[in-house]
């Protein structure tokens, strides 16, 4: 890979890593909407530059495929659904942010160590950018640990997604077209579910706390 | 010769970067007016306010201390000096070695303590209060401008600001993925530190939310002219600054006439474009309540710790 193509796919993984970081601090939905169509959008640029640098034409089909699901269809979708159930008040409040973020920064130094000794075995990336994916789906992981609300699980989950979607491009060069096909759409029909699902936690308890699920529980 | 010269230059960089900060501030507030559909006042106004002030006489308090009456000139001289450190059109400043990016967040500290100490010299409620919140919110915003100059200096290897911008412009276009974390931070940093929307309201006063304006409440005439400048100066210093380690391109390496023009007429352009930004910026956001300051500080900290973590596991 020429040298500064590597550069420019270094600083499209630390901005998604930057981006990850902001979804952790933010409160509200909508904007938390806004910055996964952000992640969204350094997904695909990331694919279209590896895309142009190794020359794979499947790969800019999945670029395509991204920005259709991942930076139009999905967030529309949860727009709707957060403007549908009134969710743009829901703010979260039992993060505290400045601790959240020491624990992400912990999480990002086990995520590059983990990868380095499998980025040893590639020949074709650098430790930094499987070490950056690492990072992300931890990060979301930990979004979704954190949240309360079910909105921003959602969105820590489709997150993840993003970050595993970036490690096979920079990693591999791309899954095979037909799996990432069957990816895309099971994201979107997950999507579609986990929206059915939160209309029915608000018809059950007026809220889309996850807590009150925790008392359904049979002890 | 060629030393007195290269003084001469620094000299005459200096001046000029005193003379012409309140047009930054004026061209913000502009943007700001036209933002907010109103008729905007010339960019010349704050020049206009300092010559108004300067022209009129002084009150003191009674219960002022020769602190109180000292504080201006001292907080003038330390932003004046900033400017003379920062690398604002070439990278040959004599002076500069005097002092590094450690000792230019000291001069920023000192004149905080120094307003904040004045502000409580009187006694009044309100300098009280402004001088606790400047103190406050210095406090969490100085480890992250740290925290984003040692970012720098870690590619360059000098704690130099001449040394680290002459390094960033001379190399070929090489992507540093850690200074997209270290400009986060300092656009927040920038705001915290100079009074900007979401965290103090420069156009307010309402007495319950200001800080910059409840550390001036008790100055009038000269000294209030001196201190308003000093925050034009500080606005603008923090813009070269940013411009210096994010935008480094166009800033000369040498003290000729012509390469100095040229880099001022790149620099003009980019400051208007920044500060119009900034404007942009302000109009966007909500100020913050006082006590989120220190979540959103503590956020640019950590955001410029990244960025330093990313520079050794991308570099490794």
């Amino acid at each position: 890979m020429p040298n500064f193509a590597l550069q420019l796919l270094n600083l499209l993984a630390a901005i998604m890593l930057l981006i990850t970081f902001a979804m952790l601090s933010q409160r509200r939905p909508l904007s938390l909407n806004r910055l996964f169509t952000l992640h969204g959008v350094v997904l695909v640029l990331s694919s279209l530059l590896v895309a142009y640098v190794t020359g794979n034409s499947h790969l800019y089909y999945s670029a395509g495929l991204t920005l259709a699901i991942k930076v139009v269809l999905i967030p529309w979708i949860i727009h709707k659904v957060i403007i549908r159930l009134k969710a743009e008040s829901d703010v979260d409040t039992l993060i505290n942010v400045p601790t959240t973020m020491l624990i992400g920064i912990v999480l990002v130094i086990i995520a590059f160590n983990l990868a380095m000794p499998i980025a040893q075995l590639s020949t074709s990336i650098t430790s930094g950018i499987l070490g950056i994916a690492l990072a992300c789906i931890l990060l979301s992981f930990m979004m979704i640990l954190i949240r309360s609300k079910a909105m921003p699980q959602v969105i820590g989950f489709l997150t993840m997604e993003n970050g595993l979607f970036f490690a096979a491009t920079a990693a591999t060069s791309g899954m095979p077209m037909i799996v990432e096909l069957g990816v895309a759409l099971s994201v979107v029909g997950g999507t579609l579910i986990l929206g059915v699902f939160m209309f029915h936690i608000r018809e059950q308890y007026d809220d889309l706390d996850i807590d009150h699920l925790e008392n359904r529980k049979e002890d | 010769m060629n030393n007195l010269s290269s003084y001469l230059w620094q000299i005459l960089e200096l001046i000029l970067a005193v003379a012409a900060a309140p047009l930054l501030t004026g061209w913000v507030n502009q943007c700001r007016a036209w933002l907010q559909n109103k008729t905007a006042p010339s960019v010349f106004l704050p020049h206009r306010t300092l010559h108004k002030l300067f022209h009129k006489d002084s009150v003191v308090a009674e219960n002022a201390s020769p602190l109180f009456r000292m504080e201006p000139y001292i907080v003038f001289g330390c932003m004046a000096l900033a400017c003379g450190i920062i690398p604002t059109l070439s990278t040959d400043l004599p002076l500069s070695p005097a002092a590094d990016a450690i000792a230019l967040v000291g001069l920023f500290a000192l004149g905080r303590m120094f307003i904040s100490l004045a502000a409580v010299d009187i006694g009044t409620g309100f300098g009280t209060m402004g001088g606790r919140r400047e103190m406050f919110i210095g406090f969490i915003a100085e480890p992250a401008l740290l925290m984003v100059l040692f970012s720098s200096s870690l590619i360059s290897k000098s704690t130099l600001l001449t040394s680290i911008v002459a390094n960033l412009t001379s190399q070929d276009l090489i992507i540093h993925p850690s200074m997209a974390f270290a400009a986060v931070a300092f656009v927040m940093v920038l705001l915290a530190e100079n009074a900007r929307i979401p965290v103090d309201n420069p156009a307010t006063h309402l007495e319950l939310t200001m800080i910059h304006e409840a550390l001036l409440l008790e100055y009038s005439g000269r000294s209030l002219a001196l201190m308003e400048w000093a925050a034009s100066i500080k606005l603008l210093a923090y813009f070269c600054i940013g411009i210096a380690l994010f935008l480094p391109w166009g800033i000369s390496s040498v003290n000729t006439p012509f390469a100095l023009l040229l880099s001022l007429l790149i620099l003009t352009v980019k400051l208007v474009v920044v500060g119009a930004l900034l404007a942009v910026l302000e109009i966007v956001s909500a100020k913050f309540r006082i006590f989120r300051v220190p979540e959103f500080l503590a956020t640019a900290f950590l955001i410029a710790v990244i960025g330093m973590l990313v520079h050794f596991l991308l570099g490794a």
